[in-house]
């Protein structure tokens, strides 16, 4: 009955959703107020059954019921509680219900929070979320449906995918689709003005939080696969230009850009319809990751299974929504109101500079991915675009990025100032060529250029800190003004401050683990010993032992540095019987920011066995990075003030003209 | 019926999610509008010149700009927000939308997709041995030890058990773990790995692959007369094409046979099939047990399938040159010889644009004898 419930309420939320995708926008061409707010009421409705389909998803597979076919397959009675929930979005179908279920959660909020939103604005954003609902729920339903049926129950499911059975895999995803599918709220609320013909403050009052809190879990959604990635697959690597990793960069750059170009409009009333552009940009691009994720044009861990009908259902919502969305923007945006005039050195062109360098950097990611896809379609010819592509256009491009981004803080609004910008950024770039220095006469070997960068890091970080001292007036003022001054300062400037100077943070990690990262590959017999960036790594003994559902094999080392023992590293290779395949977890000991990474290879038959030992220093700082964006995020998020742009007066000739 | 119920119960608090809106048709003035975006700016710029975050000119500068765009707000706004005009008509239509297309919608999409008439199957009551008759059946034994075996796992003579009924029940592959499985934890003998040589030629359809053939020389090692590997020997030898070596190993092989052995008819026949021509490559004898029943035919019939879905699996993936030798040479066995040629030229199309493959491929074909 739990199964069964659970896809008659899925079937109910279509029902709801083909008639909030209506009768909003009849209610809002008749200007009728009581046929507006059935969005509002159908959108609670809605989150409230796709609610209890994915409820009842994760009680049947905590239940072990085999008679769902999704269970079965994705299943095993003997999996720990914690991967038998998580094993929920672990596939195909489930993920898509987990999809969908956050994009209900998305409407439930606007709804039940919309009051300050005009009514038509809302019925208008609500009944274009609903679209997007319904073309999903179509997809699940009669594609990837995760309640159908086996008749004669098998007594045993077939497991999940062990690479899957990790505490990575109970974040990674909710979170990603907690940010790719809050991108669809600045999505509905672009093509909400787009069709009311009228862009306000109030729209943009609204756009930019939502966006942020799409943006936060992003950015952590992607540190976290990131991460999860570097621990779990066993090669020490984090990020591979894999065409599914780049599927989630696309929207964070496009959403970076468009949380940028909000800012200017809720603060300044400008760049109105690049807000709009970029929302629907940001979505679709959103869109396209679930795509290429999901229809199995790319195989890799995130495949959970192929299927051609499912990868043209997607395609088809795809070029439905982008295809209408930028048609729509095309035949509309001319008619939207333009707004504020700014000089082209102001905040206001700073940000725009962060938005063409964002949105360019996106264009080389969304190349590299489908230029390769594209011509092993039409020319039958495999070919893979690497780190070499990247490193040679985006990396370009983000140096120029960060070489501008301690100026956008300190630059006024409307008109401002370059030269005293630059002057009153003297000490973070003499900061910056200290680090360059010091970084050049430290290391021996390495690229060139990764001190160069190292010193990008730090006069990035040193802008943060400087834009901070600035506004508290931290070295002129007595320390009582300043920790008064300090308090009073809006959140959403520590935040900048926070979100910049991660940036920094993680470009340092970046360069030092890929410059001075050193490895150890050898077959190990037991009492051998490693040397290893200072680091002594003796093999004490191999062991077996038996997890709850694999066998796995565990391998002793003993660390010590300078003689004095460290600690006890055990990494390990599990074989999981059910599926027949193996994992390797790797050991990681953590100093500082540096880590020691050990992984497992095979063993040979007189009980050696292969073993890569790296060491990686201050690798923790590429994820330390983005926290601290996402901390910035928050705290920007919690500063519930307006945002209003004060703009620097026109000097007095100036004064007689309009100023817009 | 209690399950309709809840179906009914979840209609009616669809529709009235509907409904509940339509009905209530108050002047509910809770929006917002951008005047009062604007208002809430100017009150902020007095809070932070209270404060002392911007200074008294830009304060003033941002009010200029706001009290600007609030005059225009105003303008269009009066005209937008005033004209709420209730359509009756038209709610009544959403309403009649709800109470009959709702449900219709839902009925119809999920007919087709659900098993109303299906009981939840859970662990719980899966364990009690309650549900249908299938709780003892065979399978769910091999289940049963399944999972004990995955709790422990060395446990050799559960392994032993379970490894010729899997390869009874056809999961060959699975048989072919146990086996070895058996061998790691009962040690070694001649039975046990020409028993797993087997398991290894009937996952591979029934041709004695090199990794079979490894199998049954060390299981000949360990004992000369084992009879199972020097028969699997001989077979390697025919799909080969060395008959005559074949036919010496079979022939040596019944030599020292005694009288009575069950599997005397199977080498008899086989030896006449290698000086006779024959033409299929012969099951083992527990492969031949599994399918006692079978008509002669059927069991043709058999190994054409394992055959045929080799072939399938190959013009899937065409990267497995050891898949391609071993189908050509299934065709030759079979004296399909036209068959042969022409799965031999897929095969170098498959592998064309990979030199080492191409080059292993043509080695292959080769030593089989099709070099054109």
């Amino acid at each position: 009955m739990i199964a069964e419930a659970g896809h008659y309420a899925l079937v109910l939320a279509l029902g709801l959703a083909l008639i909030q995708s209506i009768v909003p926008l009849i209610g809002a061409r008749l200007r009728d107020d009581a046929l507006m707010n059935v969005a509002r009421s159908t959108a609670l409705a809605q989150l409230l059954f796709v609610g209890a389909s994915f409820v009842a998803l994760v009680m049947l597979h905590v239940n072990s019921d085999f008679s769902v076919a999704n269970v079965y397959e994705n299943s095993h009675s003997m999996k720990p509680l914690l991967y038998k929930i998580t094993g929920v979005w672990g596939n195909h179908e489930g993920s898509m219900l987990l999809w969908v279920s956050i994009l209900a959660l998305f409407g439930g909020l606007v709804a039940a929070f919309g009051n300050n939103l005009p009514l038509s604005l809302r019925a208008h954003v609500l009944a274009v979320q609903a679209w997007i609902a319904s073309a999903f729920y179509l997809f699940i339903l009669v594609t990837s449906n995760p309640f159908l049926r086996i008749a004669n129950p098998p007594i045993e499911g077939r497991d999940l995918n062990p690479v899957l059975q990790d505490i990575g895999l109970a974040v990674h995803p909710p979170m990603l689709y907690l940010g790719y599918v809050g991108f669809s709220i600045s999505f509905s609320f672009a093509i909400a003005a787009l069709m009311e013909g009228r862009i306000d403050a109030a729209w943009a009052r609204w756009v930019r939080p939502w966006t942020l809190v799409a943006w936060i879990f992003l950015t952590l959604g992607i540190a976290m696969g990131s991460y999860w990635a570097y621990y779990e697959l066993g090669w020490g690597g984090w990020w591979f230009w894999d065409p599914v990793e780049n599927a989630s960069l696309m929207p964070w750059l496009a959403g970076t850009a468009l949380l940028h170009s909000a800012l200017v409009m809720e603060k300044r009333n400008a760049l109105k319809v690049w807000t709009i552009l970029l929302s629907i940009l940001s979505f679709s691009l959103s869109l396209l990751g679930t795509f290429l994720v999901r229809s199995g044009v790319i195989t890799s861990v995130h495949a959970f299974a192929t299927d051609p009908t499912r990868g043209v259902f997607i395609l088809l919502i795809l070029c439905l929504f982008i295809g209408g969305s930028l048609s729509l923007f095309a035949g509309r945006a001319t008619s939207l109101k333009q707004g504020g005039l700014f000089a082209p050195i102001s905040r206001e062109g700073a940000l725009v500079l962060n938005n063409l360098l964002l949105t360019v950097a996106c264009a080389v990611v969304l190349f590299g991915t489908l230029y390769p896809l594209a011509m092993e379609m039409l020319a039958d010819f495999k070919m893979s675009v690497g780190a070499p592509f990247y490193n040679l256009t985006f990396a370009p491009l983000f140096a120029l990025l960060l070489l501008a981004v301690p100026f956008g803080p300190m630059l006024a609004w409307k008109r401002g100032d370059l030269l005293g910008v630059t002057q009153r950024l003297l000490a973070a770039g003499i900061a910056g060529l200290v680090a360059v220095a010091i970084a050049w006469g430290w290391a021996s070997g390495g690229a060139t250029l990764a001190p160069l960068a190292i010193g990008l890091g730090v006069f990035v970080i040193a802008g943060a800190v400087t834009d901070l001292v600035e506004r508290t007036g931290f070295v002129r003022l007595p320390f009582a003004t300043v920790l008064h001054r300090a308090r009073g300062l809006p959140r959403s400037a520590w935040g900048t401050a926070f979100a910049h100077a991660g940036l920094g943070v993680a470009l340092i990690g970046i360069v030092c683990e890929t410059t001075w990262n050193s490895e150890y590959i050898a077959t190990m017999k037991q009492n051998e010993v490693a040397h290893i960036a200072g680091y002594d790594v003796k093999l004490d003994g191999l062991f077996q032992r038996q997890g709850p559902n694999y066998r796995e094999m565990i391998a002793e080392f003993n660390v010590s540095r300078d003689g004095e023992a460290l600690s006890v590293m055990t990494p390990s290779k599990r074989s999981f019987t059910t599926r027949g395949s193996s994992t390797t977890e790797a050991a990681l000991l953590t100093r500082g920011a540096s880590q020691l990474y050990i992984s497992l290879g095979d063993a040979t038959a007189e009980g050696a066995i292969a073993v890569r030992i790296y060491h990686k220093p201050l690798v923790l700082l590429i994820w330390w990075g983005p926290v601290l964006m996402a901390l910035g995020g928050v705290l920007s998020l919690s500063d519930r003030r307006l945002r209003v742009g004060a703009p620097k007066p026109a000097r007095a000739k100036q004064r007689l003209q309009p100023a817009e | 019926m209690t399950l309709w119920f809840v179906f009914a119960l979840m209609t009616v608090a669809a529709i009235f999610a509907v409904l509940l809106p339509l009905g209530r048709s108050g002047r509910t003035r809770d929006q917002g509008s951008e005047v009062a975006v604007y208002k809430d700016q100017l009150a902020e710029i007095e809070r932070d010149l209270a404060t002392g975050l911007i200074a008294a000119p830009e304060a003033e500068a941002a009010r200029v700009e706001i009290s600007r765009r609030l005059l225009a707000a105003s303008e269009s706004s009066s005209e937008l927000e005033s004209d709420l005009r209730p359509n009756l008509k038209w709610r009544r239509a959403a309403a009649v939308l709800a109470l009959v297309g709702l449900p219709i919608v839902a009925i119809g999409v999920y007919m087709p997709l659900g098993s109303p008439q299906l009981q939840d199957f859970p662990l719980a009551q899966r364990e009690r041995g309650a549900g249908s008759g299938m709780a003892r059946s065979l399978e769910n034994l091999v289940v049963q030890v399944e999972q004990h075996l995955e709790k422990n796992p060395t446990d050799g003579r559960g392994w032993n058990v379970l490894a010729p009924v899997l390869q009874r029940l056809g999961r060959f592959d699975d048989a072919v773990r146990a086996y070895r499985n058996s061998l790691t934890y009962n040690g070694e003998n001649a039975e046990r790995r020409s028993d797993l040589g087997e398991a290894i030629s009937a996952a591979a359809g029934g041709v004695v692959t090199a990794e079979a053939k490894i199998e049954f020389e060390r299981a000949h090692a360990l004992d000369a007369d084992d009879p199972k590997a020097n028969y699997f020997l001989g077979l390697a030898a025919e799909q080969d094409g060395r008959k005559d070596d074949a036919a010496n190993i079979w022939r040596a092989l019944l030599a020292k046979a005694p009288a009575d052995a069950p599997w005397r008819p199977l080498v008899q026949s086989s030896l006449a099939r290698v000086g006779g021509g024959g033409t299929m490559p012969a099951l083992s004898d527990e492969t031949v047990a599994a399918s006692k029943d079978m008509a002669e035919g059927d069991r043709n019939a058999m190994v054409r399938g394992m055959v045929e879905r080799l072939a399938t699996r190959l013009k899937q993936n065409g990267d497995d040159v050891e898949g391609w030798l071993r189908l050509v040479r299934a065709y030759l066995v079979m004296g399909d010889r036209d068959k042969a040629m022409g799965a031999s030229t897929d095969a170098r199309q498959a592998v064309a644009k990979d030199a080492e493959r191409l080059r292993l491929l043509n080695e292959g074909l080769k030593t089989l004898g099709l070099d054109g």
